[in-house]
């Protein structure tokens, strides 16, 4: 297993009480899987991802990634946040070498490396320009290519796709999966869009109300191998969606 | 929507446009130009008393005096000094002050409600403290100025750092960023434009600190002129002065809108 929680658990302390976050949480994302987390809303998917990358740590249960307990942010897990939250005062190519900057490790070999993925993606020509010349599924890859420059195993998608619109979405989420299972990263996306997590993922968790636990995981088995898009007219698809919308328990 | 093609509506807009541009400007010179015309027509018909309002001809008569004695340059001179320095100090202490807050929650929490209080206290009370403390001179000036900007200048920019997008924050967190780096490469620059609203704040803050200052304490500048002036009861000197000072605040303030948007272009901030 590349990531596995066992009986996770994080509390909030704050000075009007304590807040359980997540509680119990137990599972495991294989090596090259893409799996998607979805929950009501502040269920406290954030608070997975934190664990994970080693900037919050868990008030009980372990984080493993790599079968090594998580103390600090590794370098081995790379955020994708929610909106692409490039930096509006650098230029692509300082926004895409942020971490190599930051991590001390801006060498010749790793701006090769950025500038090949620049060129694969179709912004090479882009790199002196500042993000707001850019449009939002531009953005977006900028934001995918800044996580992969510092070469991370994992990657760790906080629903990166929220702020565009339906039209965008559907073309930016296809567009950056297949980025990602081309590189062969393990990618744990945590969405509340459920056909985003259905035509994305290998497999879904689906996490209750807070407290958050695991309440169902589905395998996407025969759909693992069909792409983004065309598995939104596969009638599994309305099947599985029905059937998490259901798990989702939504109270409006 | 109209058929026709837009380009004739397009020109007639820009057409009127353009006139209204003019209107406004005319206005603009004809207001002022009654204003002067009708105060010094009043000033000679004897309407009012010319030695106590002055007249615009007056004015400028003591202008070319002041400009002939060398004496012009000299004050205008040592105010602007007075006021870069102070703007300058003023807004850098402010600024490092409000990082240090950042820095430590604790430090923030200990001092905010010394810093609500030292903010609210109308600084020109400090004024005979300084001069006290500090001696009858320059030095007492540029501590009033700075002393006028420094709390605004700290509230401003600790705010500004605080709502630094905390998404922003995670992701220089999980790329392993510490606190140093966080602060250099994220808070500063994301706060870039609350820094420029605060430098257009304490320009004219630190005319208020100069002004009052000089006021108490002086031997030269234009809040020197307007004291002297008054209690010798030289009128147009006055008068001369306070429009001297408006050009000079206004010069000073046009520079630093350059300054930001020369910055801002190089810099890349959009707000």
């Amino acid at each position: 297993m590349k990531i596995e929680l066992r009986r996770a658990a994080m509390t909030y302390q704050a000075p009007d009480g304590e807040v359980a976050a997540l509680q119990d949480v137990t599972f495991g994302v294989a090596d090259g899987e893409f799996v998607s987390i979805v929950g009501p809303s502040g269920c406290g998917k954030s608070t997975l991802l934190a664990l994970i990358a080693g900037i919050e740590h868990p008030s009980g249960g372990e984080v493993l990634v790599d079968g090594e307990p998580v103390r600090a942010p590794t370098g081995k897990a790379g955020l994708m946040p929610q909106r692409d939250q490039l930096f509006d005062w650098r230029t692509i190519w300082g926004n895409v070498t942020l971490g190599l900057e930051v991590r001390h490790e801006n060498t010749p070999a790793r701006r090769e490396g950025v500038h090949d993925l620049l060129e694969q993606y179709q912004l090479s020509g882009f790199a002196r320009k500042l993000p707001n010349q850019l449009s939002g599924g531009m953005r977006q890859r900028c934001a995918l290519i800044r996580t992969l420059a510092t070469s991370p195993d994992v990657l760790l998608l906080d629903e990166p796709f929220s702020a565009l619109d339906y039209q965008t979405r559907l073309a930016v989420s296809g567009d950056i999966s297949q980025i990602i299972r081309r590189e062969h990263k393990t990618a744990l996306l945590v969405t509340h869009d459920i056909s985003e997590a259905i035509s994305l993922s290998d497999r879904i968790i689906v996490l209750s109300h807070r407290p958050a636990t695991v309440k169902a995981i589905h395998d996407l088995g025969a759909l693992r191998t069909v792409p983004p898009l065309e598995r939104r007219s596969r009638p599994e698809f309305q099947t599985l969606f029905n059937q998490i919308w259901e798990e989702l328990d939504v109270n409006v | 929507m109209s058929e026709r093609s837009p380009s004739p509506q397009r020109a007639a807009y820009l057409r009127a446009q353009r006139r209204r541009k003019r209107l406004v400007l005319a206005l603009q010179i004809l207001l002022l130009a009654a204003f002067l015309g009708l105060w010094e027509l009043s000033a000679r018909l004897g309407w009012v008393d010319a030695f106590i309002v002055s007249s615009p001809s007056r004015v400028v008569h003591t202008l070319v005096g002041l400009q002939n004695s060398g004496e012009l340059w000299l004050h205008i001179g040592t105010s602007c000094l007075e006021v870069v320095v102070g703007f300058v100090l003023g807004t850098l202490l402010g600024t490092l002050i409000a990082i240090g807050l950042w820095w430590s929650e604790l430090l923030s929490r200990v001092l905010d409600p010394y810093l609500v209080v030292l903010n609210a206290l109308p600084k020109t009370a400090l004024g005979p403290v300084f001069i006290v403390w500090i001696g009858a001179g320059t030095e007492s000036i540029i501590a009033m100025t700075i002393a006028i900007s420094i709390f605004v200048t700290i509230l401003n920019m600790h705010v500004g750092f605080l709502s630094t997008d905390r998404e922003k924050i995670r992701l220089m967190q999980t790329l392993g960023a510490t606190r140093h780096q966080i602060l250099w490469r994220l808070v500063i620059p994301a706060n870039y434009a609350t820094l420029f609203n605060t430098l257009r704040v304490n320009v004219g803050l630190s005319w208020v600190g100069v002004i009052m200052g000089e006021f108490l304490v002086s031997k030269a500048g234009l809040g020197y002129l307007i004291v002297y002036g008054s209690q010798v009861f030289n009128m147009d000197l006055v008068m001369a002065t306070v429009l001297v000072l408006a050009v000079a605040a206004v010069v000073m303030y046009q520079l630093v809108l350059w300054l930001e948007k020369f910055f801002k272009n190089r810099l890349g901030v959009t707000q």
